[in-house]
């Protein structure tokens, strides 16, 4: 600036201290979040779909782990180092415009992370689906037998029905462990989305239109359904409780509602028709 | 009286109550007198769409905004400017002065900012018990309603409606907007828009949040069309709004200002309004095809009838979108205009700044379906929206480098603008690395419509935009109205402010995780503890905000000292200038020679000054 400031003495590597401290910083925590905060990220492990989540969230909690460090560090470090000491005289700082090589690796470095990030989603989300509606034609489907389960959803409330088992409808979802599941969601007005938070599958439903989401059930527990998009009055008391049970109680339960519903059946048009969207029709 | 009786708010009121009841009668005539719109069995769609329409209609000519068309048809001569000399009158009529247009719409965004920052606390007094009890849920969706359009509509324009018509002919030194007459229409447009949206009680209500979701949308009381015409005239209001920016910044810089000198809050309010012109228009016409469902029995949007939901969304979101980095993008701008003035440093990477800005608006329009990860809708595209939102955040990270950049080394003043600043860097960083999490697909399945994607909302549009709003408010203010803000409350509004919202916020993300769904009116008991714990720290926020209220009222009513020209010693063109800036601005337009940003830098023959009483053109 003016005259009288003497030349800049050869002072303390600022980017050398901050670029230490964050990597000790990261190295330190990142596998700390890694093992310890991540596995703990809901939904937990209620069905494969439900692990692979929290793995995801597992992983993109690791990555994002040195990003928030570099900035505490920075951020820490030039708040308190730069700071205009207290009644001192104004001056300005050296004029710095640009310097490409902070650019370049800046750049660099996030579209790294980036790429990485959405192709490592991507390979998971191919993998079972990850519990999300895909609409009627899946892309990603797993193999194995399925049981289909249709969720008909209305205001307010969710219904379930298993064609499998002569159509019987029921309204607490329960469906066996260890099996893997192909869920129907339509709705027959508003759009709801089936929500069961603890098995990590979420699928909006649209009324006309169908919806299918996969799920590897794991061991008996019980889990809520929520429906999770605005639709109308009692949207907040639209939730149930649902059970995974084992092979044997699910084939006894499945009996039993048969029993209960074959009065009802009689009146309804086999299948019921009505609300089962057809599939060929494209959602988009 | 006579004041009284000229076309001004007082005469628009009038008129537009008027108008209301001339379209409540003309849609009555038409539909016919079968349907008791006073009786349980119906309601007459028609005739609140267009009684609402009559009423914009009359309060526009009672402010006066046909009196120039009409004095052009009878040849007097063209006129660019109205009121600009008056009183305070000017604040409360149509006026073409910028700066006054600036004042208006600070005052009018800030109250309808109270309004839903009050419907928020009533939505977290219901949220303090786990089952429903201090409202009705119609009541309850309705305030959630209320407080989403509200901010999202309305908070659109709170950068660019105040900062922008105050500052950016400033900024370019310029007299006026390219549109003066539009500008202030944009006001008063939104002034009518958003008492619309809250006369929607008086009809029932609106059940589907901000998003008006269909077929929903199409269920809904007359009060949805209190929502529709608000946000179509929010769209309306947007258009016109960046279109004059445009015009003004692309034909109106000063010589010498080319666009690699200009500001970057200049940048940031273009690229804002080159989003704004291209996304309202989309909603305009959904809202109206929406409006054409409800009240002339069309079917775009009615699955039953051969409609498509799905249509709604992704045109709904096809504006949305952009319209979440119109509401970010004037953060970013404010940010990287202030630091250098606090750090005494240049602006670090003015081209990469630059780009980051618009490297935002362009990717913005690629992204709209990670809204809709989970709806059914073509779900092979999934891969390409996760690329794509996250792409964003390399654009997004070029404004966190350039800012970061500028402090580094620099001589950092904690004044008040300052610490809004950097409190932007701690939420706009939580912020966007939860829409890290939204964005990959297979964490989206559980956090999607959940309260982690509401936690991650308001940390960038509350904590991006709500916190550089107020830095501009206490960096600006003196500068427009010529009197000091107390800083000491400054400060302890921000400290109140910052950490009520993270205690109010960062919780959030995890009752969301533990599943708790948005806009619900009840909640899994074992959340009861988050819910209180969020309730009472939004308590505190709000409380923060009328801390503020009152130093302004402080400040500017009673205190009244007068500011500096130039208290915070910037180099920008508007710190020149007096305060209050005068009408005409400059009595002489400047000749720029270099960026605002030469700190440190041996001084470069800068625009000439304008210290000189203002005269006319």
């Amino acid at each position: 600036m003016s005259e009288t400031t003497p030349q800049p003495q050869p002072g303390p590597n600022h980017a050398r201290r901050v670029i230490v401290a964050w990597i000790v910083l990261s190295v330190i925590a990142t596998p700390l979040v890694a093992i310890f905060v991540g596995p703990n990220i809901p939904p937990g492990n209620g069905s494969d779909q439900a692990s692979q989540q929290t793995i995801d969230n597992t992983v993109m909690a690791a990555v994002i782990t040195p990003v928030v460090c570099l900035l505490l560090v920075f951020f820490v470090y030039a708040l308190w180092q730069f700071r205009k000491p207290r009644g001192g005289e104004l001056t300005d700082g050296p004029p710095l415009r640009n310097q490409s090589t902070v650019q370049l690796a800046w750049v660099s470095i996030t579209s790294v992370i980036v790429l990485f990030l959405a192709g490592f989603g991507t390979y998971e989300l191919l993998q079972n689906g990850a519990g999300g509606g895909q609409g009627p034609s899946p892309i990603a489907v797993p193999s194995g037998t399925k049981l289909q389960v249709q969720v008909i959803a209305q205001q307010w409330e969710f219904t379930y029905r298993y064609p499998s088992y002569g159509g019987v409808e029921t309204s607490q979802l329960v469906i066996p462990a260890d099996t893997l599941i192909e869920f129907h969601v339509t709705s027959l007005d508003a759009v709801h989305s089936f929500w069961a938070y603890q098995l990590g599958i979420k699928a909006d439903a649209n009324p006309g239109a169908d919806n299918v989401a996969f799920l590897k059930t794991k061991g008996p527990r019980t889990f809520s359904v929520h429906c999770a998009e605005l639709c109308g009055l009692w949207h907040g008391y639209m939730f149930s409780q649902g059970k995974v049970v084992s092979s044997s109680d699910f084939a006894s339960w499945i009996q039993q509602q048969k029993q209960l519903f074959a009065s009802v059946a009689k009146y309804m048009p086999p299948y019921a028709h009505t609300y089962y969207p057809d599939p060929q029709r494209r959602a988009g | 009286m006579r004041r009284l009786l000229g076309f001004n708010l007082l005469t628009g009121i009038v008129l537009g109550i008027v108008g209301w009841y001339v379209g409540w009668y003309v849609a009555h005539s038409i539909v016919g007198p079968s349907i008791d719109y006073f009786g349980d069995i119906d309601y007459n769609e028609l005739s609140v769409v267009l009684a609402y329409l009559g009423g914009v209609i009359g309060f526009l000519i009672g402010l006066g905004f046909l009196n120039y068309p009409f004095a052009r048809l009878r040849g007097y001569p063209p006129s660019l400017r109205e009121k600009e000399t008056g009183g305070w009158g000017r604040y409360f009529s149509l006026c073409t002065d910028h700066k006054v247009v600036g004042i208006q719409y600070l005052v009018g965004i800030g109250v309808f900012f109270l309004i839903g920052g009050i419907n928020a606390m009533l939505i977290r007094i219901e949220l303090l018990s786990p089952s429903h009890q201090t409202f009705p849920a119609g009541t309850y969706l309705t305030l959630v309603g209320l407080h989403g359009t509200m901010m999202m509509g309305m908070m659109s324009s709170a950068i660019l409606g105040p900062f922008g018509n105050y500052l950016i002919p400033i900024l370019i030194g310029a007299r006026r907007m390219a549109f003066p007459r539009i500008e202030a229409l944009t006001f008063w447009l939104l002034m009518a828009g958003g008492v619309i949206l809250e006369t929607t009680v008086f009809f029932g209500g609106f059940p589907t949040g901000w998003t008006g979701y269909e077929p929903l949308n199409t269920q809904g009381n007359p009060g949805m069309d209190c929502y529709l015409i608000f946000f179509a005239l929010v769209g309306i209001s947007m258009t016109l709004l960046g279109l004059n920016m445009i015009a003004t910044i692309v034909t109106m810089r000063a010589p010498g200002l080319t666009w690699t000198r200009l500001p970057i809050f200049v940048w940031g309010i273009l690229s804002t309004s080159v989003l704004m012109v291209l996304a309202a228009p989309v909603l305009i016409a959904t809202l109206g095809m929406a409006l054409l469902d409800r009240t002339a029995q069309t079917s775009f949007f009615i699955p039953s009838a051969g409609g498509s939901n799905y249509l709604y969304e992704n045109l709904f979101w096809v504006f949305g979108h952009p319209e979440v980095y119109i509401l970010a993008l004037p953060g970013f701008a404010i940010v990287l205009e202030l630091l250098p003035v606090f750090a005494r440093k240049p602006l670090w990477g003015y081209r990469l700044a630059i780009s980051g800005l618009l490297g935002v608006s362009l990717l913005s329009w690629f992204v709209w379906q990670h809204h809709l990860f989970v709806s059914g809708i073509n779900g092979d595209l999934r891969p390409f929206y996760m690329l794509s939102t996250e792409l964003i955040s390399i654009p997004t990270g070029f404004t966190f480098l350039c800012g970061m950049m500028t402090l580094w080394r620099g001589k950092i003043r904690y004044t008040v603008p300052m610490l809004f600043c950097l409190a932007w860097f701690f939420n706009f960083l939580i912020g966007g690395l939860s829409g890290v999490f939204l964005s990959d697909v297979p964490s989206d399945v559980t956090t999607h419509g959940s309260f982690f994607s509401m936690a991650h909302f308001h940390y960038t549009i509350m904590g991006g935009l709500i916190f550089t709003f107020f830095a501009g408010i206490y960096y600006w203010v003196p500068k427009m109205t010529g009197f000091q803000l107390n800083e000491t409350m400054g400060k302890i509004h921000f400290w109140w402010m910052f950490i009520a919202f993270n205690a109010t916020f960062a919780p959030l993300f995890a009752a969301g995780f533990l599943g708790q769904p948005r806009r619900v009116v009840t909640y899994p008991a074992d959340l009861t503890f988050i819910n209180q714990w969020v309730s009472v720290s939004a308590f505190i926020l709000g409380a923060a905000q009328l801390f503020f209220v009152f130093n302004l009222v402080y400040s500017l009513v009673f205190k009244r000292i007068p500011a500096e020209a130039n208290p915070w010693e910037s180099k920008s063109i508007e710190w020149q200038l007096p305060s209050p800036v005068p009408v005409y601005n400059f009595s002489k337009i400047p000749v720029f020679s270099s960026d605002p940003y030469g700190y440190g830098e041996p001084a470069r023959p800068v625009a000439v000054p304008a210290s000189s009483p203002a005269g006319r053109d």
